[in-house]
C-alpha cells in the first residue's frame, strides 16, 4: 500500500521545461493563494455584485494603481497556472494531432486573454476622467 | 483514467482537484472578457451583472467560491507533501483537515453570498 497520495504530480527529473513548469505552477499557486482568495473576498463579501456596475469599477475599484496592478498579477499569475493546469489534463487524456490542435488552441486563448486583461486594466480610464 | 478507483480520500482528493481546477479555468475566460467589456462595452457589461446578482448567479458564485477554496487549500495539501515528503504519511490528515477549514470558513461565506437574495 503506497502511502504517496495522487493529488500531486512528482517532480519531472534532469533539465528543461517540464521540472520549470512544475516548480512555476507550484510558485504561481502560492501566490494565488493570497491573490485570488483576497480578490474573491473583496468582490463577494466586502462588496455585493449587485452594486458592481461599469461605473464602480472606473470610480472605485479600479480608481487606484494599486488594485490594478494587484489585478493584473492576480490576472499574470492565473494564465500561467490554469494554463499549465489544462496542459497536464489535455497531456494526460489526449495523443496524437488532437493533442498538438488542443494545445494550440489552448496557448492561442491564453494570449488572448493576456491581451483583452492587459488592454482593459491599462487603458480604462481613472475615476473622474469620465 | 478519472473514473478508475485506486482509492479512497488520494484519489479524492485528486479527482476533486482536477474537476474545480477545469471550472474556475472555464469562469476566469469567462471573467477576463467580461471584465473586457468595461471598457468596450458598459452596458453590456452592466446586463451581465444582473446575471450574477440574481439568485442562480448567485447560487453559481458559491460553487465557484467552493471550487476555487477548495482547491486552494488543496493545493497548499500538495506544496506541503512535495517540500515536506514526511508529510504525505498523513496525506488524509491534511485532506479532513482542509475539510474543516472548507466548511467553517465557506458556510458563513455562503450565506453573505446569498442572502442579498432574500432581501437581507
Amino acid at each position: 500500500m503506497a502511502l504517496w497520495s495522487r493529488s500531486g504530480r512528482v517532480r519531472p527529473q534532469g533539465g528543461g521545461f517540464e521540472p520549470f513548469a512544475w516548480y512555476l505552477i507550484r510558485i504561481t499557486g502560492l501566490a494565488l493563494f493570497v491573490l485570488a482568495l483576497t480578490h474573491f473576498s473583496i468582490l463577494h463579501f466586502i462588496f455585493d455584485p449587485a452594486e458592481q456596475t461599469a461605473e464602480f469599477i472606473t470610480q472605485e475599484r479600479w480608481n487606484q494603481v494599486f488594485w490594478r496592478g494587484f489585478d493584473w498579477l492576480l490576472l499574470m499569475m492565473v494564465i500561467f497556472h490554469s494554463f499549465l493546469g489544462m496542459r497536464t489534463i489535455v497531456r494526460d487524456y489526449v495523443r496524437g494531432g488532437a493533442r498538438t490542435a488542443l494545445l494550440m488552441g489552448l496557448y492561442s486563448l491564453a494570449a488572448i486573454l493576456f491581451v483583452l486583461g492587459t488592454i482593459v486594466v491599462m487603458t480604462l480610464p481613472m475615476g473622474g476622467e469620465r | 483514467m478519472l473514473l478508475r478507483y485506486r482509492g479512497s480520500e488520494g484519489m479524492l482528493a485528486w479527482a476533486f482537484h482536477r474537476i474545480s481546477g477545469i471550472g474556475i479555468w472555464a469562469f476566469v475566460v469567462l471573467h477576463v472578457i467580461d471584465i473586457y467589456l468595461v471598457g468596450g462595452n458598459p452596458e453590456a457589461y452592466d446586463e451581465i451583472l444582473q446575471i450574477y446578482a440574481s439568485l442562480p448567479g448567485r447560487i453559481l458564485e458559491i460553487v465557484l467560491g467552493g471550487a476555487l477554496f477548495y482547491h486552494a487549500l488543496n493545493g497548499m495539501r500538495i506544496i506541503v507533501m512535495d517540500f515536506w515528503p514526511a508529510m504525505t504519511v498523513h496525506h488524509k490528515r491534511l485532506w479532513y483537515i482542509n475539510w474543516v477549514i472548507f466548511l467553517v470558513v465557506g458556510i458563513p461565506g455562503a450565506w453573505i453570498i446569498i442572502k442579498p437574495a432574500f432581501g437581507m
